[in-house]
């Protein structure tokens, strides 16, 4: 059992006797508030989300094509000095990861260097080679980021992967505070909590930021694949709060280089799209001839300078799990830093010896498939059933490079809501870093995603996890 | 070889489609060995054309037409001279480096034929070049090319299992063989003059290119078991033919498509004489 | 707006009303069975099968025409396309893809009706099955409410507009196929059974006391034509229909800038309805008049489609 060693965030190593420093108030009202007005307020929260249509659709589950995320009323805090260390080292990282997106895309340095190896770049399927040579508007490839991290003691922040294609989660962010603000007010009296609703409007402006050097007032759309995708509810909020129009492919034409959007007033011209859907959709003539989700010449009207593509084409490149394990060189390569946030350690087992490692210590591993995502077809060693590690071990001697292997990470808890009673947690959390032409953008707040069942260190939603909402405290003031 | 090139493909549709966007990969580049004289695109409408050069570094010609169109042709002309470096690529003005052409792409992922091939290909005597000479030349005699057997997404495998195909499908068994055995690989699409008179062809050519570490770039024609000569006028590359392909199109509407193409490869002096002569 | 998003909200508005329409004929179909003798249910629940277009389809799918069958397939049935439920998912599903268009209480308003339908196979005996369509009849004036406080721009407009047009449709639909099925011979004109049917018509478009405000005497079949057809107060009428239609494209057109053919058409169709008597009109036919209507109808949603691009 893992909870039993794991580092709470709220009661610290205390056993439940004393909370931790600054979260005494949190505490106090988990203790005041009564078990059935705890359950009363869950299931109001429930209710909400499912009259919302606040919905997710699990992969190969049609049956349940909308299924609300099971959502957890006790919040997850961190202190301000927490996030301002956290939020110093994401910049880094981000920043560290749109200069390798430039470089690889264009004058490879960092693989002339030998600073990594040249043949994870590009032999790399994320490798967009078609748009090699192509500098997206201002340089800047991934405009928004989500970095997965979790925690395993007071100081002990860890990034567990990073997303730079289409990082999903951020409408949830927001309808979480939503939710705690209806059903938890006095929450919000005892603790100076950082807003997070300014999301869109930061979204907005780092769009903007990014558009073509045409003219002023650039028009920017959001491109979803369409409302059976299971982040569509994501995309129609975010659209909505930002006052951009919610496009899907067969909404916008390419004629001449431009793109254009088909409105009941003739075409008008479309600057800037933050596209949620993936690379290989975005233009049948470029990339998969069957994508009907995409858009026929998107690719030359992004090639011409025409419009921004926001992230742009090939951001996967730096997302890919055996990067990842290069993040640390990457960041000191670009920003000529120590890497501020810590990366978990990693055997890539494409390498004999880490392989090796691998083999015989499987059933102390995670083992993650390089290009996988959403927590599908990854082996958690300690829970896992003989045949599963069976299964792992033959398909690492196939295809080692497929693979990369971490160590089970004791996951911090939070106190959660469950069947009997409140009970720890295992949790992680996901921060979004904007980029533009003007600098970054960070909300203080992310994604707290919870792995309900007890023990479990999964906390994808399409696995079972749920949310919670990410309480940033503001600094006291200081001085008196 | 002076050659002069006509490549004319004509479409007719049964409604007329409300717009159509093509992506054309129809023109070559001058690198050592092929000098490109002269080269143009007619489009026998109102039509917009914008170029682009794609990662690869090949020369995307886009097209626009934003009426109805009950019938589209597009016609490519130009003369080049080659020369023959034995299928040797060098000058090439734009490129990727050699580790990009290394992964399998969906066309090309190798199953249990290319595994064979690439098995054979391996235990054949002498250097890299003799080896990859043994394929091309088992290709062009034990493969059958076939017309009707075929389709555009029959990936190597398929081909290479069933034994027969096009020059698309030659060249991704190739290519699939030749990444097997951890070599890079690229499909290229061209045209190919036919010294047996065949002056009028009904597609345009298709090759690859396998990266030998001494020689760089090495196009090899499987079809022929050969390699390249100054008889191929080398077009566009990329991993496979998606990234490749003379046409990618779109249209709104337009029900059934009639489609014509007409590949005319000569020595431009013997059309000039011809013409001449009329 | 984006075309599309349009088209969705005008598809909304068609089906939401369809679905309304047909809670009411289903309602009213109940009534006249149970007030007529034994037999009188089959013919009542075949011209309702009619009314809506479905005879063929029901007869298609093998089910003997008993009033449960009738009204499960009406109501429930996936396969028809026109029940209440296929209609009902069909609005969601484009309420789905015009999110961003809807208030949330319009959003709510489709969904919480998809909810009174969505598990549901059977409608149970009549009494069950009356209280499902009251169920049904208060979401949807809850959605219409809900469409009632959307801001007067184009999402309302489009909204409205598909909701006029498919109302034209059904209320000339559901005149053609009462005047003439519902005659059976030897019956007297003017009999018990009759007068039971036009109460029904009225009832099915919820104008029985529209009727009596306007006309104060007896029903009289001409003037349930004239009141359905004719009279621009009633709002379901032909005529008010058009003039609805007129004013939402002029609403429109005041906001984009731009008339079409849509308008000329719509427009067109609003000064012939109100130089029509009813008397010309039953003189000269009633079934060819209304299949006119139907007809001029569908060209001017045709109109809409192209002039706004929803295609």
């Amino acid at each position: 059992m893992v909870a039993a060693g794991a580092f709470d965030e709220l009661w610290g190593a205390s056993r439940n006797r004393a909370p931790r420093a600054g979260f005494e108030a949190l505490a106090a009202w988990l203790r005041d508030l009564p078990p059935a007005e705890l359950d009363r307020r869950q299931q109001a929260a429930e209710a909400a989300f499912r009259s919302l249509g606040i919905t997710f659709a699990v992969y190969g589950d049609e049956q349940a094509a909308e299924r609300i995320i099971p959502f957890d009323i006790i919040p997850r805090i961190f202190t301000s000095g927490e996030w301002a260390a956290l939020a110093a080292g994401l910049e880094q990282r981000v920043r560290a990861i749109n200069a390798f997106l430039d470089d690889v895309y264009g004058e490879r340095r960092i693989l002339a260097d030998g600073a990594i190896p040249a043949d994870i770049v590009l032999g790399n399927a994320q490798y967009c080679a078609p748009c090699a040579g192509m500098r997206p508007p201002h340089g800047i490839h991934a405009h928004i980021c989500g970095i997965d991290m979790v925690r395993t003691g007071p100081d002990d922040f860890w990034v567990l992967e990073d997303n730079a294609r289409t990082p999903s989660g951020v409408s949830y962010m927001l309808e979480n505070r939503e939710a705690m603000l209806r059903l938890c007010p006095e929450l919000f009296e005892l603790l100076d909590v950082e807003p997070v609703d300014s999301y869109p409007e930061l979204l907005r402006d780092t769009l903007h930021s990014v558009a073509p050097a045409r003219a002023k007032g650039a028009v920017c759309v959001l491109l979803t694949p369409g409302h059976h995708n299971s982040a569509y509810y994501e995309h129609s909020f975010l659209a909505d709060n930002m006052g951009i129009e919610l496009v899907e492919g067969s909404d916008l034409e390419v004629d001449d280089d431009i793109v254009w959007m088909r409105t009941i007033d003739g075409p008008v011209r479309v600057d800037v799209i933050y596209r949620r859907i993936d690379d290989a959709f975005l233009d049948p003539l470029f990339f998969r001839p069957d994508s009907l989700l995409g858009v026929p010449g998107l690719l030359a009207a992004y090639l011409a300078g025409n419009v921004t593509l926001v992230n742009a084409p090939g951001t996967g490149i730096a997302d890919d799990k055996a990067i990842y394990s290069y993040m640390p060189e990457i960041v000191r390569y670009y920003t000529g830093e120590e890497p501020k946030l810590r990366n978990v350690e990693t055997w890539r087992c494409r390498e004999r010896d880490a392989l090796r490692y691998t083999l015989d210590h499987l059933e102390e591993l995670v083992v993650k498939p390089v290009d996988g995502s959403g927590g599908y077809g990854m082996l958690v060693g300690p829970t896992a059933p003989r045949a599963d590690l069976e299964r792992f071990r033959a398909m690492l001697k196939a295809e080692p490079h497929r693979y990369i292997a971490q160590p089970t990470l004791a996951l911090s808890t939070v106190p959660t809501f469950t069947e009997r009673g409140v009970a720890p947690r295992h949790v992680d959390f996901r921060p979004f870093v904007l980029t533009g032409a003007d600098g970054f953008r960070i909300v203080p707040g992310g994604l707290t995603r919870v792995a309900l069942r007890e023990g479990s260190l999964v906390v994808n939603s399409s696995q079972g996890g749920g949310t919670k909402d990410s309480f940033i405290l503001s600094p006291t003031p200081q001085g008196g | 070889m002076h050659l002069s090139i006509h490549y004319t493909t004509a479409y007719h549709y049964e409604d007329p489609p409300r717009r159509i966007v093509q992506l054309l990969r129809v023109t070559p580049a001058s690198f050592a060995g092929q000098s490109v004289l002269d080269w143009r695109i007619d489009v026998d409408c109102d039509a917009k054309l914008r170029e682009h050069q794609d990662g690869y570094g090949n020369i995307v010609q886009m097209l626009y037409i934003d009426r109805p169109m009950s019938s589209l042709a597009v016609s490519v002309a130009g003369r080049v001279l080659t020369e023959d470096r034995a299928g040797i690529i060098q000058g090439l003005p734009h490129d990727l480096p050699p580790g990009v052409f290394i992964r399998p792409t969906p066309l090309t992922a190798p199953g249990p034929a290319i595994d064979r091939l690439a098995r054979w290909t391996t235990r054949r005597a002498g250097p890299v070049l003799d080896k990859l000479h043994a394929l091309a030349t088992r290709l062009h005699s034990e493969f059958q090319f076939d017309t009707q057997a075929t389709a555009v997404d029959t990936t190597a495998e398929q081909a290479c299992d069933a034994g027969h195909g096009v020059c698309q499908d030659f060249a991704h068994v190739m290519i699939a063989t030749v990444r097997r055995i951890g070599l890079p690989a690229r499909y290229v699409s061209g045209h190919l003059f036919r010294r047996d008179g065949a002056l009028v062809q009904e597609a345009g050519h298709a090759w690859a290119e396998a990266w030998i570490e001494d020689l760089g770039w090495t196009a090899f024609d499987p079809v022929n078991g050969i390699c390249t000569d100054d008889a191929y006028v080398r077009v566009a590359s990329g991993l496979d033919y998606r990234d490749a392909a003379p046409v990618a199109g779109a249209r709104a509407g337009g029900g059934a498509e009639e489609l014509k193409v007409e590949v005319r490869v000569d020595r431009a002096m013997r059309q000039a004489q011809a013409q001449s002569q009329n | 707006m984006l075309s599309r998003t349009a088209a969705n909200l005008y598809w909304i508005g068609r089906y939401m009303e369809r679905a309304e329409f047909a809670c009411r004929l289903i309602e009213a179909t109940i009534r006249l069975s149970a007030l007529g003798h034994p037999g009188d249910a089959e013919p009542a629940w075949r011209s309702a099968l009619s009314v809506v277009g479905a005879e063929d389809s029901f007869a298609a799918a093998g089910e003997g025409l008993t009033p449960f069958n009738a009204t499960r397939y009406l109501m429930l049935t996936e396969e028809n396309g026109g029940s209440i439920r296929s209609c009902i998912a069909a609005a969601r599903d484009n309420a789905r893809a015009a999110r961003t268009a809807l208030t949330v209480e319009v959003w709510q308003a489709i969904n919480r009706a998809w909810q009174v339908v969505r598990g549901r196979s059977s409608p149970g005996g009549v009494q069950n099955a009356l209280n499902l369509v009251e169920e049904l009849k208060a979401e949807m004036r809850g959605f219409e409410g809900a469409v009632g406080r959307m801001l007067r721009t184009e999402g309302f407009w489009f909204l409205r507009l598909g909701s006029v047009i498919e109302r034209s449709d059904n209320t000339a639909r559901l005149i053609d196929v009462k005047y003439y099925l519902l005659l059976p011979p030897g019956q007297v004109v003017g009999g018990t059974l009759d007068r039971d049917q036009w109460t029904t018509i009225l009832q099915t478009v919820a104008a029985r006391t529209a009727y009596r405000h306007l006309y104060q005497g007896p029903l009289q079949p001409w003037l349930v034509a004239e009141l359905l057809l004719l009279r621009r107060e009633m709002p379901r009428s032909l005529a008010a229909s058009a003039d609805t239609t007129v004013n939402l494209l002029s609403a429109l057109a005041g906001r984009t800038g731009r008339q079409g053919p849509a308008d000329r058409l719509a427009r067109k169709r609003s000064a012939r309805l109100e130089d029509t008597q009813i008397g010309a009109v039953l003189q000269s036919g009633l079934h060819e008049w209304l299949h006119d209507q139907i007809r001029d109808n569908a060209a001017l949603d045709e109109a809409i489609a192209r002039q706004f691009r929803f295609g």
